[in-house]
């Protein structure tokens, strides 16, 4: 058979066209997955590993585009036309199952002796790979598809290992943040470590006051202004709470926007009601966020355990979020203690 | 040291010796019992330490333990890919062992950072090869020796081989291939072994 480059397109001064002529048995070593088909569009020869796709059926006799579907270039609808796209790359598919995908090139033999169609699995590889029991012998040394085969598995297995590695970090992670007592976003105190205060106050035996402090408008803040600005603000009123507490004195993110502060040994109502108020001015105070100003206010509800014949933290909580309520139901920016006729006060400036 | 090495030291000290004996050889090496991550890179001491516990606590020479890695990293069902990927290599032993040039560029084409001791094959004529391993840490042409014999068992061939010592940073093994095809080799099909 002939092999033909393209002919020169002005005929004076180009190269002379070189033919080359090949042995079948050699081109099936050079290109396995080729077909030789003739001017009539019928399969005349098919390479070695092409063949293995199609074992119980002889292609070679058969029109090409009876076997397999083009899809590109779309086209074309009769061999004359897939001869003319000679140099253009064509996208076939099997038309019987399995539909596998081929990718190649066709190429006009010497003296109209019909077309030359190279194939290959392109991309496709792995999947057809799967599909088809090939061997590396099935390809050229020139054909990268066993080393495509080589790295899709090496990827595959670092991938699995990597995987592990992330669900063993995710548990660390997980048993780091169970055993942890502070809240990330704002350093306070969480909810695990207050219940660890207050399990000691109470078997030691120490007095000590309780204030629930509940954000007003932190959620239109988030809303209009974004989750970012809501953390901002979440900071702020960390930082307001630490200011206007002792040493000594515990300060919880309980949840979103929930506060709890537990005052060591502090139960004097005048001076609870003080920083009560102090708090209230100090959240009001626009809180600056990106050029804006972020407004909240709070409500609290505090409890004293000196009230309590027998101080229990959840009664004292449960006693404080009531006190809680009834302020934000007298308006915002209230305080009021639990168990105490005295109506929730507002702070005056 | 990256974490693939002391992984695999790892993996075969659990799978061929038990949890127990692990935990055990850990301790002494100064490790938790979780023991190494693949995917993270190690300073040379703990691989060391824990190979040295190793051959303390099982009573084995380290070459003999470095060995038996290099089987196991071959044979062991919890293994099946990196026999795999060395299968790629090529259809028959000797295909693989001329493979074992390209092993380097193979590796670093998929972990860039894996530092594999470098690998340089000669051969003497038909049948007679060499294999220089080349690496900082000695031991890695021990590791050779039970790879070599597990993959010419894996091929169906009959190899004699012999580790010939280490010079400077370089082991040398020789390789005598008795037979290309003794016996039936184990299936190797490029889409997967599992059907």
């Amino acid at each position: 058979m002939n092999v033909q480059t393209p002919p020169a397109a002005d005929g004076g001064s180009a190269p002379p066209v070189c033919a080359v002529v090949l042995a079948t048995d050699a081109l099936d070593r050079l290109m396995p997955m080729a077909l030789i088909v003739s001017s009539t569009g019928h399969i005349r020869h098919v390479g070695p590993t092409l063949a293995r796709l199609r074992p119980a059926r002889a292609l070679a006799g058969t029109r090409l585009l009876e076997v397999f579907e083009l899809r590109r270039p779309h086209d074309v609808t009769c061999f004359a036309d897939l001869v003319a796209t000679a140099g253009a790359v064509l996208h076939l598919r099997f038309r019987d199952a399995p539909a596998t995908a081929l990718t190649g090139q066709c190429v006009p033999l010497a003296g109209g002796a019909g077309v030359l169609v190279n194939l290959s699995f392109g991309i496709g590889a792995v999947e057809a790979l799967g599909v088809y029991d090939l061997t590396g012998a099935d390809f050229p040394p020139t054909d990268l598809t066993v080393e495509l085969l080589y790295l899709a598995e090496a990827n595959a297995a670092i991938r699995a290992e990597s995987l592990r590695l992330t669900r063993r970090l995710q548990g660390a992670r997980h048993r780091a943040e169970e055993l942890s007592q502070t809240d990330a976003l704002t350093g306070l105190a969480n909810r695990r470590a207050m219940e660890m205060v207050l399990d000691r106050y109470r078997a030691a035996r120490e007095r000590f006051g309780l204030m629930q402090l509940d954000l007003d408008f932190f959620k239109q803040v988030n809303d209009e202004q974004g989750h970012a600005a809501g953390d901002e603000v979440l900071r702020a009123v960390a930082a307001i709470l630490r200011e206007e507490t002792r040493e000594q004195d515990t300060v919880v993110r309980a949840g979103g926007d929930e506060f709890v502060l537990v005052f060591h040994r502090l139960t004097d109502a005048a001076r609870l009601a003080g920083i009560a108020r102090r708090l209230l001015l100090r959240l009001e105070q626009p809180i600056p966020y990106g050029g804006a100003a972020c407004r909240i206010s709070g409500s609290i509800g505090i409890v004293v355990s000196t009230d309590y014949a027998a101080p229990d933290p959840e009664r004292m909580l449960q006693d404080a979020d009531a006190a809680l309520y009834a302020s934000k139901k007298a308006g915002r920016a209230r305080y009021c203690f639990a168990g105490r006729d005295a109506a929730p006060a507002r702070p005056e400036p | 040291m990256h974490g693939m090495i002391n992984r695999a030291l790892q993996c075969f000290l659990q799978d061929t010796y038990g949890e127990d004996r692990w935990h055990a050889i850990a301790a002494a090496a100064g490790l938790g019992p979780d023991g190494f991550e693949a995917m993270l890179t190690y300073p040379h001491g703990p691989a060391d330490a824990v190979l040295r516990a190793a051959a303390s606590d099982l009573s084995r020479p380290r070459e003999v333990i470095l060995d038996d890695i290099g089987t196991y990293l071959v044979s062991h069902p919890h293994m099946a890919v990196i026999r795999r990927l060395l299968r790629f290599g090529g259809p028959s032993f000797p295909d693989f062992l001329y493979s074992l040039d390209h092993l380097h560029e193979r590796t670093r084409l998929a972990l860039p950072d894996l530092r594999l001791p470098l690998l340089d094959l000669r051969q003497h004529d038909g049948t007679a090869f060499t294999l220089s391993v080349t690496h900082r840490v000695a031991g890695f042409g021990h590791v050779a020796v039970g790879i070599l014999r597990a993959m010419a068992d894996d091929y169906g061939a009959l190899v004699l081989l012999d580790h010939r010592g280490r010079r400077g940073e370089v082991e040398t093994v020789s390789i005598d291939l008795a037979a290309a095809a003794f016996a039936e080799p184990r299936t190797f099909r490029l889409g997967g072994d599992a059907r």
